[in-house]
């Protein structure tokens, strides 16, 4: 029988795969079979690699060091920069992070991420209201941190700090956001 | 002539391996009904040519623009100083798409007034909802790669929307930001969508959505009083292409084609008058003195996020946009047959219109904000004269008081200040002096307690002030108990 006949036969006729043809029915089962072994080992790497973000746990708080704590006047809030710990080399300007550094009295502080609990902006510290309030939606804490008014649904984010050698460490790295505060 | 005899027959060569003349007889060539030549049936077509200008202009401007968080500013600020015509192509990539959006809005519009979602055309509906998905995510995607403040703190805020997102919501901004904060592989992914996958798929579905249009035949115009019956309409339809059907080419393509001229007329002339957008501002998480605002196309968003009582946020955020996607792509299922006709649709003409009064009214509000406090307002803001004149020392300072105190930043006094909060013209009939200073040190659900952060003669200073702010025609508000004295 010609290829060609064979191949209409193969397409028309119902159950001649199995029957008539057993070899050709066995290379069809192996083709998918091997693709099939094949896909997964493709496609398991692929899946990897991209949803690898996915992942939540991980070294990615760190302790970094945000200056000399003299460098922060006593009863005064004061905005500071740290450099994200993950940073990469192409990441230009996004490296460093604001925050707020709020210095009590003696060693006592607090230190506020930058973003609104509401939608994330940057909030703002005035001086002379002792206030911060954010430009997007209105959103206002006290000093302290605490929801003034507006929209937000909490107080602004604080991160741990500690106090080595006269120098001021905060635990950063993470945006924050409702569900993983600091 | 044997020049051009043996044109032709290189042509018919071609042809016969190629079936140029087939596919042009079953694409270009193909009958559509004499209705559908008509001015409401541009709007595909010209989302299509958008699209297309999208393409060409979004290569081009590829070629220079660097895609890493260090260097994507810079490499924008040398497409509009540097490159030649470099401000005119990004120019061109920005209003072609805004002309995408709107148009292809317009085309929304149309087919859903026109009852072309109807059967048997429920898929071509369908794969244009998932093209409108695109458009918008290309949307969003390519305001991120024009990386500036706007773009880094429009990344914070649907981050800070995905954290709303209960147990996996962690999960999901580390998804989004490709790690655990706003990077530089950040904006790769968003690189990676704006430029590969969004607009493959966009390729992919543009594919189906004009196959169908070929296998189910464009929309005829609707007419009132005839409406679609599944068991005949094939039928019909196809009854109709014999008696009056004409090939789209060169018959019923004509007004697509004066509308893409007019499209592609306003795309650069707008690109030449208005120039490029942006980019506003270094992306330096450091400067934050900025109040980011998104696009035209989710102003309406923002508006909304901004309006949304506070209480049903997190719930209204997560749902609302599923069940609106829902909603649209249920449309053909929820009215299969029936009229087609706008004129016997008065709940679909309604429904378009409303939605359309809705986004036009959030955008409005939305190009100004009143929600927003004006961050400048208490140090750039000046008086009316007549607010300070003749006025007691006590009075003048609670003036000062009310600007140093920021009061001024969400309220307005003869029209000078921020809208968050009340205007406080006239505010001395409304309230008597106690309940102006209650106001003050308390505050209420919108205005914070101002209690620890005036001292004692501030507020006296602040509420004297106050209680000049009434017409003098209008006596100020005192205690009822007080005024029978």
């Amino acid at each position: 029988m010609a290829v060609r006949e064979l191949d209409t036969q193969v397409k028309t006729t119902p159950g001649v795969l199995h029957k008539e043809l057993p070899r050709r029915a066995f290379l069809l089962k192996l083709g998918f079979l091997l693709n099939g072994i094949a896909g997964v080992f493709v496609g398991v790497p692929v899946l990897g690699y991209l949803f690898s973000s996915f992942r939540t746990t991980g070294p990615f708080k760190s302790w970094v060091p945000l200056g000399p704590i003299t460098s922060f006047p006593e009863n005064k809030t004061s905005l500071a920069k740290y450099q994200n710990p993950n940073t990469r080399p192409w990441d230009g300007q996004t490296t460093d992070i604001p925050c707020w550094v709020r210095r009590m009295e003696g060693e006592k502080f607090q230190i506020f991420a930058i973003n609104c609990t509401h939608l994330g902006c940057p909030v703002r510290w005035f001086e002379q209201s002792h206030l911060f309030m954010c430009p997007c939606h209105g959103g206002a804490f006290y000093e302290n941190g605490s929801h003034a008014s507006g929209p937000p649904p909490r107080g602004l984010y604080e991160y741990k700090y500690k106090i080595e050698n006269g120098q001021l460490w905060i635990e950063g790295g993470q945006l924050p956001t409702l569900s993983q505060p600091v | 002539m044997i020049m051009i005899e043996r044109l032709r027959n290189v042509a018919l060569w071609i042809d016969e391996r190629l079936y140029i003349s087939r596919i042009y007889a079953a694409t270009a060539g193909h009958t559509v009904p004499r209705s559908s030549s008509s001015w409401f049936y541009v709007f595909g077509s010209g989302t299509l040519l958008c699209f297309l200008v999208q393409i060409v202009t979004g290569i081009c401007l590829a070629l220079v623009y660097q895609p890493t968080a260090g260097q994507a500013y810079t490499s924008l600020e040398y497409l509009n100083y540097q490159q030649q015509l470099g401000w005119f192509l990004r120019a061109m990539h920005n209003w072609g798409s805004n002309f995408m959006v709107a148009i292809m809005l317009l085309h929304l519009a149309q087919v859903f007034l026109f009852g072309a979602f109807k059967y048997p055309r429920e898929l071509t509906w369908i794969s244009g909802v998932v093209l409108l998905l695109c458009t918008l995510g290309m949307a969003f995607t390519g305001q991120v790669l024009r990386f500036d403040q706007d773009a880094y703190w429009g990344l914070g805020i649907g981050a800070a929307m995905a954290g709303r997102v209960p147990v996996l919501g962690p999960a999901i901004v580390h998804m989004m930001l490709g790690g655990p904060i706003i990077a530089g592989a950040t904006l790769s992914r968003f690189f990676t969508l704006h430029v590969f996958v969004i607009p493959g798929t966009i390729l992919a579905i543009v594919s189906m959505h004009l196959r169908l249009v070929l296998t189910k035949g464009i929309n005829e115009y609707p007419v009132p009083g005839k409406p679609v019956v599944k068991e005949t309409y094939i039928e019909d339809y196809e009854a109709g292409l014999k008696k009056e059907g004409v090939p789209f080419f060169p018959k019923a393509i004509s007004k697509d084609l004066v509308f893409s001229g007019l499209v592609l007329m306003g795309i650069v002339f707008c690109a030449a008058y208005f120039g490029p957008a942006g980019p506003h501002g270094v992306p330096d998480p450091g400067q934050i003195n900025t109040a980011p605002k998104p696009d035209f196309f989710f102003l309406w968003l923002y508006a909304v996020l901004s309006l949304m009582p506070d209480y049903l946020e997190t719930v209204l955020m997560l749902t609302v946009p599923f069940i609106v996607i829902i909603v649209l792509f249920a449309v053909p299922f929820i009215s299969n047959t029936g009229e087609k006709s706008p004129r016997r649709r008065p709940i679909a003409v309604l429904s378009v219109l409303g939605i359309f009064a809705v986004l036009a009214s959030f955008n409005y509000l939305g190009t100004f904000a009143p929600w927003s406090p004006k961050m400048d307002s208490w140090t750039s803001t000046t008086l009316p004269a007549n607010y300070l004149e003749g006025r007691a020392p006590l009075e003048r300072q609670g003036a000062v008081v009310f600007h140093s105190k920021q009061c001024i930043n969400c309220h307005s006094v003869g029209g000078a200040g921020g809208l968050r909060g009340p205007a406080l013209d006239g505010v001395a009939t409304r309230l008597t002096s106690d309940q102006l200073v209650r106001q003050v040190i308390q505050g209420s659900g919108n205005m914070p307690a101002y209690g620890k952060n005036l001292s004692p003669a501030e507020v006296a200073a602040v509420v004297s002030f106050m209680q000049t702010l009434h017409k003098p025609s209008e006596a100020p508000a005192r205690d009822a108990t007080l005024a029978r004295k």
